[in-house]
């Protein structure tokens, strides 16, 4: 790998050399408490304009992306970020507004947010937003403690969240940190919730039900009027996760389901640069009962159309961040919503399900099917969960072994190993923003790593070959992670790597 | 890189649980552990806690999480009894799961409750027919 900036750092060496002072300095001392002076500099790595740039435009080059190629991981939602998007979030009047701008000149930003309330609302089929939670797992927080207040006001202390054997990881560790306890409900025959083990395990001691629909095998949850009125009957909530709003987006809506609290990633659903850990953003849409509890600031608008924003709601749980949310994800999220209409949206939906199909469809192919068949079902959603059990059994070849082999093909590859239910899982959703060429050479790569599994699979078990470092050591990398630099160490490792 | 040389081996003088557990019984004690399968499809562990001695396992339900690079995996016991010994050392480091799965990675030792339900177990020929008939559940 190349050197570092700690590395590539020379003292007194400059980007940037600011002009004379104009003013007179100040010592640091006169301002700030001595307790919080610094008494050396910080060990900030000194470099050229130019060795900063190149630097990271290497850096960047070893990367994949998804304005490189297909990003098909399930239950990602890895569809096409519109250049529209980042234009308009740029604006001068979006990018640099102050999140302590008096909101009386602030009111262009304020209207977005609550026409982009309004609009969610609307998708959700129910009729209160809170845009504040900051990533899908905040809104899936922001739905539990809000369940958690709801029973608490009726007196009632309910400590367990049921969750399905499908469900993605978050859920229960949200269930955790909201200080209570996630109970599994197993899934039938057909990948679905199975409603005899819901009904035996339901009580009144359940605060909610936490459900994604589509599940994570792609598959539509066809009892869930059933479910809504079991968990009704006990007064516990039912909570939409929105991971894959995406299948269903203008055709069919939560709150007709039967669901109180639904959170939305529009990070996923509604564009927005992400996968690197970039701004997340997972609003919440609930129901009149649920309203009271809302997270403060709630934007307003007044009699006279005048936007503000409402801190004092006394029963609301409070606060789950600063400030008002990523504002940025808004303008994305709003933009998309303006651009596509009501009818653009529902084609959304249906061509990320045909899409899906059509790749299932190809890799239905008796090559790809022996060796990878899909577990559950004929069809999917937006998303499908293929199995390489057989090809572990027969070929002693991993689905991670594969996965990596793709790398090699030029491909991204899917997620794998999750949900945790399939065995060797493999699971892909190509979204609707990818042509049938695209998908065709996804499909292509998986078929053509599928027949080196059979003519030559150590290929497969020592992959990838191609890339800019090969098969990465996991299992170090969790045992004894490398969180800072430090000189010492780094030149340890340096050396034992060159030992090894 | 890698830990797990291990072989795909089942010694014949284990007793297998389906969920990929076995069990070594002498003299009304048992020694646990999880077999080859289970530790290959796991993947390389990286936390392993040991259970506190005197917990009380019932056959069948979990008393130990395994943790690797793909999932966190709970561990089944095969059999119910006492915990008399664990093995301490796979705290620091858990790498003898994956190389020695039923040797220096074997998990805790137990006094057992009740030597009648070996019964529900397999031997090593129809724990191999298991996994081979794809009926395997992960681990």
């Amino acid at each position: 790998m190349s050197a570092t900036v700690f590395e590539r750092s020379r003292p007194g060496r400059r980007a940037f050399s600011p002009p004379p002072l104009e003013v007179p300095p100040v010592d640091p001392a006169q301002l700030i408490e001595d307790r919080l002076l610094r008494r050396a500099p910080p060990a900030l790595p000194e470099l050229s304009e130019p060795q900063i740039v190149r630097h990271y435009v290497r850096l960047s080059k070893l990367n994949y992306d998804l304005d490189s190629g297909i990003y098909p991981l399930g239950s990602c939602t890895m569809k096409h970020n519109p250049r529209l998007h980042e234009r308009l979030a740029a604006l001068p009047g979006n990018a640099r507004l102050h999140p302590l701008q008096d909101a009386r000149r602030a009111q262009g930003a304020l209207e977005l947010m609550w026409r982009l309330e309004r609009a969610l609302a609307e998708i959700a089929g129910l009729p209160h937003v809170s845009l504040q939670p900051s990533a899908g797992s905040q809104g899936e927080l922001a739905g539990v403690l809000l369940s958690r207040a709801y029973h608490a006001e009726r007196g009632q202390e309910r400590p367990l969240v049921l969750i399905p054997e499908a469900a993605h990881g978050t859920n229960p560790a949200t269930v955790a940190m909201a200080g209570l306890r996630p109970l599994t409900i197993k899934s039938d025959a057909e990948g679905m919730v199975d409603v005899a083990d819901l009904e035996a395990k339901v009580s009144e001691q359940v605060a909610c039900l936490m459900l994604t629909n589509p599940n994570t095998l792609g598959i539509f949850e066809r009892r869930i009027a059933q479910i809504a009125e079991i968990i009704h009957g006990v007064g516990a909530i039912l909570y939409y996760d929105g991971a894959n709003l995406n299948a269903i987006l203008g055709h069919a809506r939560p709150g007709d389901m039967g669901f109180d609290i639904v959170h939305f990633n529009l990070h996923k659903t509604f564009t927005q640069p992400h996968g690197g850990g970039g701004p997340g953003s997972g609003p919440i849409a609930v129901s009149e009962r649920i309203e009271p509890y809302l997270m403060v600031p709630r934007v307003t608008r007044g009699e006279d159309g005048a936007f503000a924003l409402d801190y004092d709601q006394p029963r609301s749980i409070g606060r789950l961040r600063s400030f008002h949310g990523n504002y940025g994800t808004f303008v994305r999220a709003y933009a998309y919503i303006c651009s596509l209409g009501a009818a653009g949206l529902k084609d959304v939906a249906e061509a990320a399900v045909l899409n899906a199909n059509y790749l299932l469809a190809r890799l239905s192919d008796a090559r790809v099917a022996q060796l990878l068949p899909l577990a559950y079902g004929k069809l999917c959603m937006h998303e499908l969960v293929l199995s390489g059990a057989p090809l572990r059994r027969e070929l002693k070849v991993k689905t991670l072994d594969l996965a990596k082999r793709l790398l090699d093909h030029g491909v991204h590859p899917p997620t794998i190993y999750f949900p945790l239910l399939v065995e060797e899982a493999l699971m892909t959703a190509p979204t609707e923003t990818e042509t049938k060429e695209t998908i065709d050479e996804l499909a292509d790569a998986i078929i053509a790593v599928l027949d080196e599994a059979r003519s030559e699979p150590e290929l497969l078990r020592s992959a990838p070959h191609t890339t800019p470092v090969g098969r990465l050591d996991e299992a170090r990398a969790v045992r004894e992670p490398v969180l800072r630099y430090r000189p010492e160490q780094s030149a340890a490792q340096a050396q034992r790597a060159a030992d090894g | 890189m890698s830990d797990s040389a291990a072989a795909e081996h089942y010694p014949d003088d284990l007793l297998y649980h389906p969920e990929h557990d076995w069990a070594r019984i002498e003299d009304g004690e048992a020694t646990l552990g999880i077999t080859w399968y289970a530790q290959d499809t796991l993947g390389e562990v990286v936390f392993y806690e040991p259970p506190a001695l005197g917990t009380q396992l019932r056959q069948g339900e979990m008393y130990a999480e395994i943790e690797s690079v793909k999932a966190v995996a709970e561990v089944l016991a095969p059999l119910s009894g006492e915990i008399i010994a664990v093995n301490e050392t796979l705290g620091q480091d858990p790498g003898p799961i994956n190389a020695d799965p039923y040797g220096a990675g074997w998990l805790v030792r137990i006094r057992l409750a009740d030597e009648g339900e070996r019964e529900a177990l397999m031997d090593a020929e129809s724990y191999r027919a298991l996994l081979a008939g794809g009926g395997a559940s992960s681990a």
